[in-house]
């Protein structure tokens, strides 16, 4: 096969840099997979191993600092057959942590090389997530005060189905990039380099002692036996079979409109009392009687406490404004809720209804108001909300009975739907 | 007629997938979550992928990487995460990957309130990013143009070959309301350019066929492509020529200004006899819309001139629409932000401003007052 090196381009690198042996045994590698230039992307972070791409000819892509997993995911999963190289330096690493963590956990086929040189070449030899303790290094006295990060070891904690830790000298390097590559899933190759232009100038690293300093860690040789998971793109094609969207929920127009002008509504209650969803229902009654319809809810960001509002206008022209400054109707379902609109309610005169529930107290206003005891009705709390527009249908003020049972029947299933139409009837009947 | 209630945002979800995209990712973030929500059901039954990235610089990573294998991608977030967003939106403008990027504002700066609207993102949207180049930023004003801007948006990410961001709103993407979908017009859908065959050989950024922006072709398929976030020139690798960096700025610059009358997306109401004209964009137009109403029915009608393409700046639309009007009211939710590019445009022409920043809408009682009494 031949070799996809870019003869226009050759390796620029520092004399006696690792990175010129790893771009031959990657060049080998692909040729003893077969590759065609093709069927590869390289995929290169910043730094000296951010010029990789620039050496294949091969589909190419170099991003920014640390993300480079990122683009090679993007990548890979909108055309799987590819094979995806990310080539990346200690550097990257650090500043990618969670890209890092992230396609581990995944296990998308890729194969992230990492060219570990223990620093930053390029901007000066500052210490990276790797540099040792006791090395010099570009950043004074930072890195004593830092452990270095054993990557092969987080890569195994994070799932990773494929983690090699190797010197970039070994002489069958370009076998096992291969195996790498090979590996269905994604594969992590920690490759101990050397940087003649930076980091040997203070610190004596070579082929000899990095070989020294793997033997005195335990090795990491390739397949992660307890990490063995299908890969993740195939995983997610499989997961996505047989999904189907629902279509957005059509509201037939089925009666004549009760009302000619714009009509606002407030609910005010609780978190709990489903008040997002009586305003969806009754947004969808007004719907089936012609009317246009905007909905708008306020609720604190803690889920199950708090008050939550819902603010609807109903208008048998385009709605326009979505705001709510007097409203034509009140739900008023509890106390907190009735609290966020007091000097809304003050200014109410009698051409507004309010539907009070009777624990609650309203501030002095000139409204109609109608109030229900859900306790002696026997109402929870997360059914006062329906309940109350039962009652306001039954009055047939903005929707009637008819447009919300149909407002149920669009919105629900089975038992919910079931369980609502009783409710609605339950407090029909307690009505008469 | 048949409609639906949807919510702005999941009308911009069914925009992204009948435009033809096929990825997104995003990470959760109120108030633009529930686009995540929708992609998710509707983009795997199509063959499409909907991914929950780690973090926002890595679900524009992901959409990077999957719009340069060909596909049409989109991603969405609020305040917090498009600040994250900006070293990835650089690299899109920059190296010229069509995305469409939501950015459902809330009130910021920072984590802000997450429940609370503003348009308070809307010069950062355009200047965001390192190296001063142009964005194209649309703001729909309700469920309808959440739907027929982002088929726009789309459409302008491939023909362009840049982010298009569309600039929503807590008010409008939380706030669900009726449409029917299928009465809506939205614009055919746009491919990129592809080389014509056997122009040999492909050169990424190759403009020598005269028009601005270059041809398309994917990672992946069997001719080579080479995409690179670092200064390059027509073959996608480095360039120190300043002769060829310049006239690549220049052609970034001008691919974007210089078109964008063709897509200038608005709404004008010019009754006789108005010599007070609103400017204003997004959930803002709402009330001001109602207070044009008012005026017309007591007989002391306005002008009102709806924004909906912000950047670049519709230059030849506002300085046209405002010329006859003796004086010029902007209205929007930030303190400002926009009301700069109005007075920059109209310098001879007095400005009247209102404002507001505390998460509540602008009611159409004050913008009345403003119109009324300045
Ligand atoms: S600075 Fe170091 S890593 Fe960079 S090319 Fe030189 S030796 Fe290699």
């Amino acid at each position: 096969m031949d070799s996809l090196l870019n003869l226009d381009r050759p390796p620029v690198f520092c004399p006696g840099c690792s990175h010129t042996r790893v771009t031959r045994a990657l060049d080998n590698a692909l040729s003893l997979l077969k590759r065609k230039g093709h069927q590869v992307a390289i995929v290169s972070d910043i730094g000296c191993s951010g010029l990789f791409d620039t050496f294949f000819h091969t589909h190419a892509l170099h991003g920014l600092h640390g993300r480079a997993l990122t683009y090679a995911a993007g990548i890979k999963l909108a055309r799987p057959d590819l094979t995806v190289i990310v080539t990346m330096g200690d550097g990257g690493l650090g500043i990618g942590g969670a890209h890092l963590l992230a396609a581990c956990r995944r296990n998308l086929d890729i194969t992230l090389l990492v060219l570990n040189n223990f620093n930053f070449g390029m901007t000066g030899g500052q210490y990276s997530v790797t540099t040792p303790t006791d090395a010099l290094v570009g950043s004074g006295f930072l890195n004593r005060l830092e452990h270095p990060m054993d990557v092969g070891r987080v890569a195994v904690a994070a799932g990773a189905g494929y983690v090699s830790r190797c010197s970039s000298y070994r002489k069958d390097l370009a076998a096992e990039l291969a195996a790498a590559i090979r590996h269905e899933g994604f594969a992590l190759l920690d490759m101990w380099g050397v940087c003649t232009g930076r980091y040997t100038r203070r610190n004596r690293m070579g082929p000899k002692q990095i070989d020294e300093a793997l033997g005195a860690l335990e090795p990491l040789k390739g397949p992660v036996a307890a990490n063995q998971r299908p890969e993740y793109g195939r995983h997610y094609r499989q997961a996505a079979q047989g999904l189907t969207d629902p279509a957005p929920l059509a509201v037939p127009l089925r009666f004549a409109a009760l009302t000619r002008t714009r009509q606002e509504i407030l609910i005010l209650g609780s978190a709990g009392q489903r008040i997002n969803t009586a305003g969806e229902l009754l947004c969808l009654a007004g719907m089936t009687g012609g009317l246009q319809a905007t909905q708008k809810n306020e609720y604190n960001i803690t889920v199950l406490r708090g008050p939550s509002l819902s603010e609807i206008v109903l208008c048998p022209t385009a709605v326009g404004y979505t705001g709510i400054t007097k409203p034509t109707v009140v739900l008023a379902l509890s106390d907190e809720g009735v609290q966020r609109r007091r000097a809304v309610l003050r200014h109410l005169d009698e051409t507004a209804l309010i539907i009070r529930a009777a624990d609650v107290d309203l501030p002095p206003n000139a409204a109609r108001t109608t109030t229900i005891d859900f306790k002696a009705l026997q109402i929870k709390g997360p059914d006062r909300a329906l309940a109350a527009l039962t009652v306001l249908a039954a009055k047939k003020t903005v929707v009637d009975g008819d447009m919300l049972t149909t407002a149920i029947e669009l919105r629900f299933k089975k038992d919910v739907r079931q369980k609502a139409l009783a409710l609605v009837a339950r407090v029909c009947s307690g009505l008469q | 007629m048949v409609a639906s209630l949807l919510e702005g945002n999941e009308a911009i979800a069914w925009g992204a997938v009948d435009a033809g995209c096929r990825f997104f990712a995003g990470y959760p973030i109120t108030p633009a979550t529930t686009i995540l929500n929708t992609m998710l059901k509707l983009l795997p039954p199509r063959g499409g992928i909907c991914l929950q990235g780690e973090d926002e610089i890595a679900s524009m990573g992901y959409c990077l990487g999957a719009s340069m294998a060909g596909l049409k991608t989109m991603t969405a977030t609020s305040g917090p995460g498009i600040s994250l967003y900006s070293e990835q939106t650089g690299f899109a403008v920059g190296s010229e990957i069509p995305i469409v990027i939501v950015d459902v504002q809330r009130l910021g700066p920072s984590t802000g309130s997450a429940t609370k609207g503003a348009d308070g993102d809307i010069q950062f949207l355009q200047w965001g990013t390192s190296g001063g180049l142009p964005v194209i930023v649309l703001a729909p004003v309700d469920v309808k143009d959440c739907y027929l801007l982002t088929r726009h948006a789309f459409n302008l990410a491939e023909r362009y070959r840049c982010p298009v961001f569309i600039a929503s709103n807590k008010e409008i993407g939380m706030t669900r309301e009726s449409v029917n979908l299928a009465a809506l017009k939205p614009p055919e859908v746009m491919a990129r350019l592809q080389p014509s065959p056997g122009s040999t050989p492909f050169l990424p950024f190759d403009t020598s066929h005269g028009r601005k922006v270059p041809c398309f072709l994917p990672v992946g398929d069997t001719t080579l492509v080479r995409q690179t976030s670092s200064t390059h020139g027509p073959d996608g690798y480095i360039t120190t020529d300043p002769d060829q960096i310049a006239r690549n700025q220049k052609r970034l610059l001008h691919k974007l200004n210089d078109a964008v009358n063709r897509f200038t997306f608005y709404r004008r109401l010019q009754p006789a006899g108005a010599s007070t004209l609103v400017i204003t964009y997004g959930v803002t137009s709402r009330a001001a819309r109602a207070v044009y109403e008012r005026c017309r029915q007591q007989g002391a009608p306005i002008g009102l001139l709806v924004l909906k393409t912000l950047w670049p700046v519709p230059e030849k639309l506002i300085c046209d629409t405002a010329a006859p009007y003796r004086r010029l009211v902007v209205v929007e939710m930030n303190q400002g932000l926009y009301r700069r590019e109005i007075e920059r445009l109209l310098p001879a022409h007095p400005v009247d401003f209102l404002g507001q920043m505390d998460g509540r809408l602008i009611t159409p009682e004050q913008i009345e007052e403003v119109v009324r009494h300045g």
